[in-house]
């Protein structure tokens, strides 16, 4: 029987040393070969697989005392799983975090990519639910190892196709397949295509981690990323209609809020620091500058 | 009016302060402590420690304690404390013919050497609600016996064996290192070693229902349980330091050997052949189902055809973990509104193409009608 006194000593950032070396051992051999998805011995970890685990190892891995943390997820800082990871984070390793895009040295993030474009101090941490960018059309692994051996992409390019065939366009809107260096197809995680090009040639490190399905792979900075299309039919983003309801942002990506039961709903940005810092620079959207002309 | 929502943080503490509430429950009512429920619920803290591949009985009652009785999530815990516990080696193979045996019975002999011998066990009682159990009514004291002397009881396989009717055991290569899939990454095709580890450590519903599935045709299974043993087994560990085997200690296990019917094939002569549970603490069910699914799991090395979801290694093992599984069913639960925004735009935009296409054709078909 064990003495539970002994129960609640962990090392920095949670992780032993060793697997800390395993998995950066794992991120080294990602970078080296861009795109391509390295098997790692994932880790339990204390929250549940699915939440974030393969990126909260990235980060507990490459994280330093002197590091500035930021986590979103949907964009936003204050989402609950974003906040848990953060305060994960501030208890294991009692780093400094922030929300602010410009001031943090790590971002972990879960299906965004921020808009402020990220800088070659910075390293961005996805979280990764289904690695293989050829899951859908082929469950097993042993199989779609292979077809990235043989760079055998022929059935994402059907599929892309098909989708044309039968609605004209291509009908993937997240998790738009791309591809790394000219070599590997890669998922970008389920981020929506929008922020695809946001990944091709960054200043930012990219690290992907999918703890349940065990992969590592990597973006390392300044490295060609394409989306996947047809010269006839080529890749393009979603576009929104208006601006930001808040700061009047455009180009952004934006999340559609409902007001009322009788169909009214805005558009905000989907990244809060973004707006905020837009609006403390003096950018008002509609529904900011509706009030004050109300009361002049 | 909408503003950016913000006080997640205060949200999630109030909703962990009320988590506790409902864990410790009614004030007034003593609280359930750690040897109620090691001792209790033994079996219950059996399947944590099993599930959680951590041998540790006061452990492995807190955690059920702290999840309040939520198995899945006791495991959890458990587990994620195991995985930040160094790994200093690998113990001999437990000898489980020296097993100081509570319960051991086999289905293919009548008697055997060293008896059939029920011990604890839920079968043959009939299963009425007991009203003595409402209150605290005392309980006999067992009758117990002083094992007859010291001789290591034979496996059931192993009487087969001497006729050459069931296969060997099976050997691995003299440089093989046991494997951990705790610390080192999973890769299709596994060895049998792996396999059993990731069985040992399945979910039990899941493992039951696959096990169950071999015998209703989804596999073609004719097992017979050769021998189920429960008892107590040494740990003994090799201090290299040392130079000879120290003892680490006692552990429960559960170990079942499934003998199946097998016809041969190019690759082997018609004999039986072996299906293996083996899990910590005494659980019958689990070991048997492990002991179906490996046979069921065995269908490439024997040669038997693939037909069956329990004989797709990829299939099983990937889906046998609890913990994994859970996790990743009850993300959906996160947020997914930048996902969904995607999709709410394609859905949008492919009706008004559906719409404009469907006027269109109403159109023509009017004016084909007019001419």
């Amino acid at each position: 029987m064990s003495s539970h006194a002994d129960l609640a000593t962990y090392n920095f950032a949670y992780l032993d040393e060793q697997t800390k070396r395993m998995i950066r051992r794992a991120i080294l051999k990602a970078i080296a070969i861009p795109g391509y998805q390295v098997p790692f011995a994932s880790r339990e970890m204390p929250m549940p697989y699915g939440w974030g685990t393969g990126g909260v190892q990235v980060t507990a891995s490459i994280i330093g005392a002197d590091d500035v943390l930021k986590v979103i997820d949907q964009g936003a800082d204050d989402t609950t799983n974003a906040v848990s990871i953060r305060a994960f984070f501030q208890k294991v390793a009692d780093i400094a975090v922030t929300t602010k895009t410009d001031e943090a040295t790590i971002i972990q993030t879960r299906h965004r990519i921020p808009e402020t474009r990220l800088k070659s101090n910075q390293v961005l941490v996805y979280q990764v639910p289904i690695p293989e960018p050829l899951r859908f059309l082929e469950p097993r692994e042993t199989e779609t190892r292979k077809m990235h051996a043989l760079e055998e992409y022929g059935l994402m390019h059907v599929k892309l196709y098909e989708d044309i065939a039968r609605n004209g366009h291509i009908a993937t809107t997240y998790s738009y397949p791309v591809k790394v260096q000219g070599r590997y197809v890669m998922s970008p995680s389920p981020t929506p295509k929008f922020d695809n090009p946001k990944m091709h040639m960054s200043d930012a490190l990219q690290l992907f981690g999918a703890g349940r399905e065990k992969r590592i792979y990597a973006v390392p900075p300044h490295t060609e990323v394409v989306s996947l299309d047809f010269e006839d039919h080529p890749f393009e983003v979603q576009k929104f209609d208006r601006p930001c309801a808040l700061c009047g942002a455009e180009h952004v990506y934006l999340d559609e809020v409902i007001l009322d039961d009788k169909g009214g709903r805005m558009f905000v940005c989907s990244d809060t620091d973004h707006c905020e810092d837009r609006r403390a620079d003096g950018h008002v959207g509609e529904l900011l500058a509706k009030p004050q002309e109300a009361a002049e | 009016m909408y503003v950016a929502v913000k006080g997640g943080e205060a949200a999630i503490a109030n909703a962990h302060r009320l988590l506790a509430d409902r864990r410790r429950g009614d004030r007034s009512v003593p609280s359930i402590t750690i040897e109620q429920i090691a001792g209790q619920l033994g079996l219950a803290v059996d399947r944590v420690m099993a599930e959680a591949s951590l041998y540790d009985r006061s452990l492995a009652a807190l955690a059920i304690r702290q999840a309040r009785g939520d198995m899945i999530e006791a495991i959890f815990i458990l587990r994620a404390y195991r995985t930040t516990l160094p790994r200093f080696g690998t113990s001999r193979p437990l000898d489980t013919t020296s097993m100081a045996i509570e319960r051991r019975i086999s289905a293919t002999y009548k008697d055997l050497p060293g008896g059939q011998m029920l011990g604890a066990t839920f079968d043959y009682t009939h299963r009425l609600l007991d009203p003595s159990l409402l209150t605290d009514a005392p309980v006999e004291e067992p009758a117990l016996r002083q094992p007859d002397d010291e001789v290591s009881l034979m496996r059931v396989s192993e009487i087969l064996a001497q006729e050459d009717l069931i296969e060997a055991d099976g050997e691995l290569p003299a440089d093989h290192v046991t494997g951990d899939l705790t610390r080192e990454p999973l890769e299709f095709p596994m060895s049998r070693d792996l396999r059993l580890q990731a069985l040992a450590r399945g979910d039990e519903g899941f493992l039951l229902a696959l096990g169950y599935s071999t015998q209703r045709g989804y596999g073609n299974a004719h097992p017979f349980v050769g021998e189920i043993r429960i008892g107590e087994v040494e740990v003994e560990f090799d201090v290299p330091e040392l130079g000879f085997a120290v003892s680490l200690g006692c552990i429960q296990v559960t170990e079942c050997q499934m003998v199946n019917q097998f016809k041969g094939s190019a690759k082997a002569p018609p004999q039986f052949t072996r299906g293996y549970g083996l899990v910590f603490g005494q659980s019958e069910r689990k070991s048997m189902s492990m002991s179906l699914v490996d046979r069921a799991l065995r269908a490439t090395e024997l040669g038997e055809d693939i037909t069956a979801a329990a004989q797709d290694e990829e299939f099983v093992i990937s889906h046998s973990d609890n913990v994994q599984s859970t996790g990743f069913v009850e993300h959906l639960k996160l947020p997914h509104y930048v996902d969904f925004q995607a999709e709410l735009d394609l859905v949008r935009r492919m009706r008004r193409d559906f719409e404009a296409s469907r006027q269109a054709g109403n159109d023509d078909d009017f004016m084909e009608a007019a001419q």
